[in-house]
């Protein structure tokens, strides 16, 4: 088994707090099966680390400066061992729900590590289960988007949802229109849709979704066909069924 | 309505207090000779009664004149405008009632013989009727003062359960699970500095038992308080926190209710330090001017990070503090400017010996 074993795994510690890494850090000295490739403070950090490094198994503080836990992930995919370490037990469900391997409740004992390592082990050693979609299954219902992250190679944007002028579906993924940019993420259009506020987000078409509050005109544009004008002139398609949607919203509105 | 009406027991009380009225009218009409005592029971005892009844409407003039807010010329024109008007619709009664005794009640040329007493009678009237402004005013005061108590009561029924809630919300178990995860990762680095984090922990637990427990405390002891807490947060943040204080020296012993700014500084690490990877400062001021303190407490934050929902939850608690103990006095403002995030509060400057 041991021979088998020549490849060290490659693990990343993220955490804001140096004393919670050094505790990591000396926990796992004591393995000299695992190596500590990187340690990040900050979820930025973490995102050009991962990308870069590829690791095997990270552990994950969730409450960090910049980017916090489920948003690194949701950036990095899921397709190696998570170990989340924070004092927070609020998450727990949603890390399961990803497929994290361990939850470790700060403070905790050098036992419980070991049994986080053993599972990391193990599901090393299986086959991982595939990337699930983070913004759609990560995300609880009640609270919806407030901002939304975007990864360009090693570069990490933040983009508030008011910042949205609108999502364009394209392919797998949808790109975010903001600002006079596009931001292209891997991500369906909807679960997009799902997971932003209904009362400020509408779908307007197969392939788009409009941020009501940059909505200036909706106007006729062939003899079925509507189209909304956006504050900075973009012009989108409304399909039917959008043109519906639009109309009850519109209305919702005048009548309060 | 009036209250007694609405209360037996008084109503009783205060109809009894007629009878030695009643029994001076009854000799004051008897004794000249002119009329018989029995006749004068007969006049005095219904009239009296009903008179007693008439006198109760001295409450709404009573009300609509308080003693304190209203004029001496106002006062007596109210009054005496009451009086005579009542008096006058007495004596109606009393002449009525003597020309019914007459026909029915078998007293022969009552009414005439009454007729000599009806100065009397009138002059009776409106001293009877002054009597009851009399004593509708000690009502009104000792109903006035009865609510006084009861709000006063109130307010410290609501202030007690602010002070609670905020005890409750006080020490943050989060705050506590990582602070017990940096003395496990001290113990086996740097054993000393576990044991002094362990100290720093307990002091800090300590005091806020203590001083939660006290109605106001000096701005020193919340300083204090506020020390103590940073300094075990400084062990988790290290150098991405830091500190400034700038407390005018007459300030200091301004009487504050305890744990005003610890859960505010608490707030600017948890929204504001904690989310900067290169960390910031928390500032903290205090000033004095013209009986006012100002006390701000400011911190760095990073604007991209998204709005917290429980700050609004903790500054909703103080600001309800602040409004039960000192009403229109005090107030809670919050600022944000580029990168800082500020919290004012600004409240009498009150300090022992000089506080009610």
């Amino acid at each position: 088994m041991s021979g088998m074993m020549d490849k060290k795994i490659r693990a990343v510690i993220v955490d804001d707090e140096e004393l919670a890494r050094q505790m990591l850090r000396e926990f796992l000295s004591a393995h000299q099966e695992i190596e500590i490739a990187a340690e990040c403070a900050n979820g930025f950090e973490a995102v050009k680390t991962v990308t870069e490094l590829k690791p095997d198994l990270i552990f994950l503080d969730i409450q960090m400066p910049k980017l916090d836990g489920f948003e690194v992930l949701e950036l990095i995919g899921t397709d190696r061992a998570v170990v989340f370490v924070t004092a927070y037990d609020e998450y727990a469900i949603r890390a399961f729900d990803i497929h994290a391997v361990d939850y470790l409740l700060k403070p905790f004992s050098a036992e419980r590590f070991e049994t986080a390592l053993q599972r990391a082990q193990q599901r090393l050693g299986g086959k991982l289960p595939a990337p699930t979609e983070l913004s759609s299954s990560a995300r609880s219902p009640a609270q919806p988007l407030e901002r939304i992250v975007v990864r360009d190679g090693t570069r990490v944007f933040i983009i508030p949802v008011a910042k949205l002028d609108y999502a364009e579906a394209q392919d797998d993924y949808v790109a975010l229109a903001t600002e006079g940019k596009k931001h292209l993420k891997q991500q369906t259009i909807s679960s997009l849709e799902s997971a932003l506020d209904p009362s400020r987000f509408l779908r307007i078409h197969r392939s788009y979704i409009v941020n009501l509050e940059k909505v200036t005109k909706v106007e006729p544009y062939s003899k079925d066909n509507h189209m909304v004008v956006l504050s900075n002139g973009t012009q989108l398609p409304v399909s039917r069924s959008g043109y519906a949607r639009l109309r009850e919203f519109l209305d919702q509105t005048r009548a309060k | 309505m009036h209250p007694l009406l609405t209360r037996p027991r008084q109503l009783g009380l205060y109809l009894l207090a007629w009878f030695p009225l009643a029994g001076i009218l009854v000799y004051l009409l008897a004794e000249p000779g002119a009329l018989s005592w029995g006749e004068a029971t007969a006049i005095t005892g219904p009239l009296c009664l009903a008179y007693a009844f008439v006198c109760l409407a001295a409450w709404y003039p009573c009300r609509a004149t308080p003693l304190e807010k209203s004029g001496f010329v106002k006062l007596l024109l109210t009054h005496l405008t009451a009086a005579v008007l009542l008096s006058t619709l007495w004596l109606q009664m009393a002449k009525g009632l003597s020309v019914g005794l007459m026909r029915w009640g078998g007293f022969p040329g009552l009414d005439q013989r009454l007729a000599k007493y009806i100065p009397l009678l009138w002059v009776t009237g409106v001293l009877l009727y002054v009597l009851s402004v009399t004593f509708h005013y000690v009502l009104l005061a000792e109903q006035a003062s009865r609510e006084a108590q009861e709000r006063a009561l109130q307010a410290r029924v609501l202030a007690r359960d602010a002070e609670l809630k905020a005890l409750r919300a006080q020490v943050n178990p989060h705050f506590l699970f990582n602070c017990l995860h940096s003395v496990s990762a001290l113990t086996s680095s740097d054993a000393g500095k576990a044991r002094e984090m362990c100290i720093l922990l307990a002091d800090f637990l300590r005091t806020t038992l203590r001083l939660g427990g006290k109605e106001t405390i000096t701005l020193e002891e919340e300083l204090a308080l506020v020390r103590g807490y940073l300094a075990i947060e400084k062990v988790r943040f290290g150098v991405r926190l830091h500190m400034e204080e700038d407390v005018q020296k007459q300030t200091m012993e301004t009487l504050i209710p305890p744990l005003l700014l610890q859960p505010l500084v608490e707030n600017a690490i948890r929204h504001g330090i904690a989310n900067l990877p290169e960390g910031g400062v928390i500032r903290l001021s205090a000033q004095e001017k013209a009986n006012v303190v100002s006390i701000v407490v400011e911190n760095s934050f990073d604007p991209d990070s998204p709005a917290p929902l429980k700050t609004g939850l903790g500054l909703d608690n103080i600001r309800q503090r602040l409004d039960t103990r000192y009403g229109l006095e005090a107030s809670i403002s919050v600022h944000t400017e580029g990168n800082r995030f500020q919290v004012s509060l600004r409240l009498p400057a009150q300090q022992n010996g000089a506080v009610a």
